[in-house]
């Protein structure tokens, strides 16, 4: 079904010598990819900023040093990196359960190397905006007698995210741009769309321009949605 | 782990480093350079100067530079060697190795980045301290060269530092065009080998090790700028 949605509307794309189809294959991929990673790096990260918040010094400590790993090695290695060792783990577990041999999906292992390479930078956002949430009005809820979780759920997370969001806006851009890099082990996304398109046509320029057009139009779209949540989330503070 | 393509490609290792090097730091110091006019533009410009410097750097941060270098590379370089008579006039240009488009792609993509950070030095800097400036009679670009850009500089100082690392983070990505940098050689031997975490792990290694090196060097700096000079 999707399939034939996206070659129908590859018609749209005339300039792209019948590939527009692939193209727009490409960009839905990237989308969900990014999307999907995108979300998995958040409940990873936000997460671990619980823990670090509440756990003791070594899961501190263990947390920190996990996040600042992940941030000094350049995306490109680590994801080439994940990417191999967690089709290699999910193949050596499953042999191991006797499910016999087992391939990751290529996406699938994106979006999982996405996630956990975007996690190292959620946790830093989530754990700054932890800290900025006035911890008299948290002890006000528990002496309530709130439960942890709603305190949490009713007290730190509406406090935390306006200070979060512009961070999570960024790290946003950042997956998005970051999807073209597991081009380089094969998934087919836009950049590896535009890739294959350019060199069955010869047409390379045509081809790249516009998956960089798409590029534009993506982080555009996404930048307005943010600026209008971050609206929303500030609604009951002064307008400056 | 299997260690002993290691002896065999250290020369080539020790190239690919140099080529690396070259990238990073070449587009840095130019990156650098280029953003000053361009922040410049965006503040002090007309209207279509403005636009137009503001509409290259929203541009240059929206692509992948994955992205960019493929149409630099393979786009431009075939649309340069398919336009009729460059050829006899510009036969370099027409020939121009992969190495110089990424050296372009990176360092625009970098002017872009700090552009868009010293536009907002820029402003902040008050107006208070440029009027003092010219009204000891400094010219306009003495200001610039000895108040307003210094004042700037420091004020965005660790967002700079971080940008340079981000900048060398990113330098890996450049072998996906035909240029021998560190990772193409890792790559090699990735594809002779068949091997996979030794190469990658080695030259995360040297990665971790410059990019240890470079926030050292930067906090080193950050050490000689004044602490209370903003009061």
């Amino acid at each position: 079904m999707q399939l034939i949605l996206a070659m129908q509307l590859g018609d749209l794309l005339p300039w792209l010598h019948g590939y527009g189809g692939l193209l727009l294959q490409g960009v839905w991929r990237t989308i969900y990819v990014g999307l999907a990673g995108y979300a998995v790096g958040l409940i990873i990260g936000l997460s671990l900023a619980l823990w670090a918040s509440m756990g003791g010094s070594w899961a501190r400590r263990g947390i920190y040093f996990y996040s600042a790993m992940l941030r000094a090695l350049p995306e490109l290695i680590l994801i080439m990196l994940l990417y191999y060792i967690c089709g290699d783990a999910v193949t050596w577990l499953f042999a191991l359960l006797g499910f016999g041999h087992i391939e990751v999906d290529g996406p699938v292992a994106a979006v999982i190397v996405l996630g956990l390479a975007s996690s190292a930078y959620a946790v830093e956002i989530f754990g700054a905006a932890l800290r900025a949430v006035p911890l008299g009005m948290v002890e006000a809820g528990l002496s309530l007698g709130m439960s942890r979780l709603t305190g949490f759920r009713r007290i730190s997370f509406p406090l935390m995210m306006p200070v979060a969001l512009s961070g999570l806006s960024n790290l946003w851009l950042m997956v998005l741009k970051g999807t073209s890099l597991v081009s380089v082990v094969g998934v087919m996304e836009l950049a590896l769309a535009a890739e294959q398109g350019a060199g069955a046509t010869k047409a390379y320029f045509t081809f790249y321009a516009t998956a960089a057009a798409i590029y534009l139009l993506l982080a555009y779209v996404s930048q307005r949605l943010f600026r209008r949540l971050e609206q929303s989330l500030r609604r009951d503070q002064e307008a400056a | 782990m299997n260690w002993s393509w290691l002896p065999e490609y250290a020369p080539q290792l020790l190239n690919g480093f140099v080529v690396t090097l070259l990238i990073f730091s070449v587009s840095v110091v130019v990156g650098f350079v280029l953003a000053v006019p361009l922040a410049l533009a965006q503040i002090g410009g007309g209207w279509l100067t403005r636009k137009l410097a503001h509409g290259f750097c929203i541009t240059l941060r929206g692509i992948p530079l994955l992205l960019l270098l493929f149409l630099f590379y393979y786009g431009l370089g075939s649309v340069l060697a398919l336009s009729p008579g460059l050829r006899e006039v510009a036969p370099w240009l027409v020939r121009l190795d992969a190495f110089w488009y990424v050296l372009i792609a990176f360092t625009i993509n970098f002017a872009a980045h700090e552009a868009e950070v010293l536009r907002g030095a820029l402003r902040a800097v008050p107006r208070g301290e440029l009027e003092a400036a010219e009204s000891f009679g400094l010219g306009r670009f003495t200001i610039l060269r000895r108040i307003w850009l210094p004042s700037a500089v420091l004020r965005v100082y660790p967002v700079l530092a971080s940008d340079v690392i981000a900048q060398l983070k990113a330098t890996p990505v450049a072998f996906v065009v035909p240029v021998v940098d560190l990772m193409a050689v890792a790559q090699n031997v990735l594809q002779d080998r068949l091997l996979i975490y030794e190469p990658l792990l080695f030259v995360a290694a040297i990665y971790l090790t410059a990019t240890f090196l470079v926030l050292k060097f930067s906090a080193l700096i950050g050490r000689l700028v004044p602490q209370n000079w903003l009061e």
